[in-house]
């Protein structure tokens, strides 16, 4: 960690921490910015996919003779078009998942196993005569017995979704499949007896649903494969390099042969990192021989791509007199739907990771059911089991008489503290952000009748990983910055701000560009708060080599050696203080040495995790059990705000979902496993009238490892709001209700109960 | 099936188009006259993505048929700048980062411009149960709700001016 300290620039700055308007913002307010389903080609297909109505099936057979005949079809395509796969691991977005499981999330091939599940693909000359065609496919099904809750999915007599699964993480390694991917566990300590000799114990079992990402753009994507083997595939999402690899290895292609176009991208929380639609538009593209757009509809998103897990949690946290917490025991299940979505580990690691805890015993398993694949959604696995122990840690609060922030502060983690892989924490700020969160207003403003005021921790890990950035000069000085990370909430803004404080010069002349997959080295999907500080930190790397030229350059014009030039403000000085401007050296750079570009690909070290801290009120009807947010504060330990604006942004839309989680978002099946509620009217998510404005406090302890001192700041805020809201109704209420969502029946019930 | 052939006013301008007689207004904008400015969050009238105003009133175009936009007038995201000239509440998303993603944008414009159209002065409450309709994932809806306010004081500002211009 060494190597990575020390370098951090003190300011002040020129740009980092102002907020000018966004580069590819006029072209979102006017509705000229291409998104997924607004682009077309010319001689372009319409696909349509079918989906099984059952939640668990064998595919007799599928015949399609009649839909191919039918006018205007050109080509249909079923789970026997893919190429047989050998199981493989591979990166998929945020996570991994083996090649084959991705491969039949995007169409069945034996078996269905969630109501929703492709089963059949055609493509023809108009999305009518394509919907027309899907009702002449015939599908013989065997209905199989099918199983939705996790509980009885671990069962020996459940219903086996996959023969080849065996629960890894277990000795010995079972000889039998289950519905059990995965056992992850971690112990420090002796957390039975700490828990035995604790003042104070809570204990609880909580459990949440499923509930969807909910971005507003519908997955779509147009692919066209040649007769020659090379395609183009322009579909928006978290990574096109990820499209690439992954629909690669689907269908047993070279990357060479598969270029994707990053469309703008309406929202993705972590459900845009994978592949759904690709690959069957690739299959219909190669057989009709034309370009293919396939998009799915409101409900086959939420019948067909990946929500979070629903989880249950069983726990006991038990602390001193003194609130010091002594010992905790934790055991969860987090439900994955039909194939493995590994986002038990961070669950592991997120449970407790704010808190100094000597003994501690957490397990984790992650069990498969008949409902949709799980996919990240924002802090993938961990606002579950913070829900959980943000609860307990407010009734050990409320049993031993202690401020909920004071417990928290006193068992708080440190820099140096051991996080739970081992590693000591680097310059983290939970603490700066309790004690802010104790010194806001609304911290001790006064409550009304029915009135409760709730607070809850949390973190995320966040994320480096690799990134590509580019800086290169145009002839008059601008500085062109280009990313292979799709911007979906404001990232060229911040690629901008830093290129231009980096090289010196104003905001207005940098300009940013998202490359496509054959136009700049490989990034990582933007996911696990990385943008900002991984792609940052090659955009900034590349603007540093490009001075460095732009100091030889000058020398060279100067005929004075290089370190004798400095760059201060976009301009090369000369020690006689004779100066020369970027632009001027960049119109001179053909007979210099040529053109003055950079490109830097790295693997971004040392980034931290993000600490928020959330406090809600709420007002609870006791004749409706309506629950109405009354006022919300987040706050976050920031690293440092490249763009204020839309750092507060993330965490107020953070806020918001998880507040949605709370209160209204649930996934509902009938008894035969399909799905009740996939729209957004009865799938409801909060709209402006259920929600107060979200004050934010912007905690800047900044990160050595960045530059300018970033830290992921995306995805901490949807882990606290979950607790946040649930200890506002308890504090309204006297009572705990450890299921989510808190709808107005289960509230009722409560405090009449 | 035979096509309807259309004619309505679209941002001002006079256009022809066809449509399936069981076509939304919303495809019709978007395939027949490629103003895809308009966008489709669910296709059911619960998102507001597709907001519209037709003669006057604000609409999801998805619930719409294209045909009965014949003889009518409709308004779109791509008619609210005049020219190169920004409309306040468009200025107003900017400044306040009121967008993330910017999908849900155009229906959240064009649906506060209708406000604002009626309701000058609109209390936070009011503008919060008038875009009620309009699903934003990304922002929570604080800096969307600021920025119609604030765009509402610019233009009461403006008509002010003129009013005293005009005295």
């Amino acid at each position: 960690m060494n190597d990575l300290s020390g370098k951090i620039a003190p300011g002040p700055f020129h740009h980092v921490g102002t907020r000018p308007v966004r580069p590819d913002g006029v072209e979102k307010v006017t509705g000229k910015a291409v998104f997924g389903p607004d682009f077309s080609v010319a001689g372009m297909l319409y696909g349509a996919i079918l989906r099984s109505p059952h939640a668990h099936a064998r595919i007799r057979g599928i015949d399609t003779r009649k839909a191919a005949a039918l006018p205007g079809v050109k080509a249909v395509v079923t789970g026997a078009d893919f190429p047989d796969l050998e199981s493989l691991t591979v990166s998929a977005g945020e996570s991994s998942g083996d090649i084959i499981h991705i491969s039949r999330t995007c169409m069945a091939h034996e078996k269905v196993l969630y109501d929703g599940h492709a089963v059949a693909a055609v493509a023809a000359t108009s999305a009518r005569i394509a919907q027309e065609a899907l009702a002449l496919i015939a599908v013989d099904y065997e209905v199989l017995p099918h199983v939705l809750d996790p509980e009885a999915a671990m069962r020996d007599d459940a219903p086996l979704l996959h023969d080849g699964i065996f629960t890894k993480g277990i000795e010995p390694a079972p000889e039998r499949p289950s519905n059990v991917p995965m056992k992850v566990a971690l112990a420090r300590g002796d957390a039975a007896a700490a828990l035995a000799g604790a003042a104070a114990v809570a204990a609880g079992r909580y459990t949440t649903e499923f509930v969807h990402q909910g971005y507003i753009e519908p997955h779509v994507c147009v692919a066209s494969w040649n007769a020659d083997g090379q395609a183009q595939i322009w579909a928006s999402s978290q990574g096109h390099f990820s499209i690439r690899a992954l629909t690669a290895s689907v269908l047993g292609m070279a990357q060479a042969d598969i270029r994707v176009h990053p469309l703008e991208i309406g929202g993705g929380f972590g459900g845009k990192t994978g592949i759904y639609l690709e690959p069957v538009a690739m299959l219909l593209s190669r057989k009709a021989g034309r370009p293919v757009r396939l998009a799915m509809s409101r409900g086959e998103v939420f019948r067909a791509t990946g929500p979070a897990p629903g989880a249950v949690i069983e726990l006991r946290i038990g602390a001193a007199a003194d609130g010091t917490l002594v010992g905790a025991e934790i055991d969860f299940i987090y439900n994955a739907g039909a194939y493995p979505g590994n986002t038990a580990h961070s669950g592991l690691i997120c449970a407790l990771g704010h808190y100094r805890l000597a003994n501690a015993r957490i397990t984790g398993w992650e069990v498969l059911t008949n409902r949709p694949a799980v996919k990240a959604y924002r802090a993938p696995g961990a606002p579950q089991v913070n829900f959980a122990v943000e609860s307990a840690l407010d009734d050990l609060a409320t049993q031993l008489g202690i401020d909920p922030i004071a417990l928290r502060l006193k068992n708080a983690v440190i820099p140096g503290d051991a996080q739970p892989t081992g590693v000591p924490f680097g310059q983290i700020g939970y603490v700066e952000c309790l004690e802010a969160a104790r010194a806001h207003p609304h911290w001790s403003a006064p409550l009304g009748p029915n009135q409760g005021r709730g607070l809850a921790g949390g973190l995320w890990r966040s994320h480096g990983g690799p990134s590509t950035g580019e800086v290169g000069l145009a002839e008059d000085g601008t500085g062109l910055v280009a990313a292979g990370s799709p911007d979906i909430g404001g990232s060229r803004a911040s690629m901008a701000i830093m290129a231009a404080e980096t090289l010196g010069v104003p905001y207005e002349q940098v300009r940013v560009t998202i490359a496509d997959t054959h136009s700049i080295g490989y990034s990582m999907v933007t996911g696990g708060s990385r943008t900002t500080f991984a792609t940052g930190k090659a955009v900034i790397e590349a603007a540093e080599q490009v001075i460095a030229t732009l100091r030889q350059r000058a020398a060279a014009m100067w005929n004075v050696a290089a370190d004798t030039v400095e760059w201060r403000d976009g301009t090369a000085i000369r020690a006689d203080g004779e100066r020369l401007s970027i632009g001027q050296i960049a119109a001179k750079a053909a007979f210099s040495g040529g053109p003055i570009a950079a490109s830097v690909g790295l693997n971004a070290a040392g980034y931290l995790p993000g600490f928020a801290v959330h406090i809600c009120d709420v007002e609870v009807d006791p004749e409706t059990g309506h629950v109405g947010v009354l006022r919300y504060t987040a706050v976050q330990d920031v690293g440092r705000a490249i763009h204020p604006a839309y750092v507060e942004g993330q965490l107020q839309g953070g806020a918001a979902q998880g507040i949605g989680w709370a209160l209204n978002e649930a996934y509902a099946y009938d008894a035969q496993g399909r799905m009740e509620n996939a729209g957004f009217l009865d799938y409801r998510m909060p709209v402006a009238s259920d929600l107060p404005m979200i004050d934010t406090v912007m905690v800047e302890v900044p990160n050595p490892a960045h530059p300018y001192g970033v830290k992921g700041v995306g995805e901490a805020p949807i882990v606290p709001p979950l607790a946040a809201v649930a200890n506002a109704v308890r504090a309204a209420t006297g009572k705990r209700l450890p299921d989510l969502p808190l709808t107005p029946d289960r509230v009722h019930a409560a405090v009449h109960g | 099936m035979n096509k309807l052939v259309i004619a309505a006013t679209v941002n001002g301008d006079p256009v022809e188009f066809l449509t399936d007689p069981g076509g939304s207004l919303l495809d019709a904008l978007r395939e027949e006259l490629l103003l895809t400015g308009t966008k489709e969050g669910c296709g059911s009238g619960d998102c507001g993505a597709c907001t519209v105003i037709l003669d006057g009133e604000m609409v999801c175009s998805c619930l719409v048929f294209a045909a009965e936009a014949q003889g009518r007038q409709i308004a779109t995201i791509e008619g609210v700048a005049e020219g190169g000239r920004l409309h306040p509440i468009q200025r107003k998303f900017l400044d306040h980062a009121a967008l993330q993603c910017g999908f849900c944008t155009p229906g959240f414009i064009v649906a506060a411009r209708s406000l604002l159209d009626r309701n000058p002065d609109p209390s936070e409450s009011e503008v919060r149960y008038w875009l009620a309709g309009n699903l934003c994932r990304c922002t929570g809806y604080d800096k969307i709700v600021r920025a119609v306010l604030d765009a509402a004081a610019e233009l009461r500002q403006e008509r002010r001016v003129e009013g005293e211009l005009a005295a």
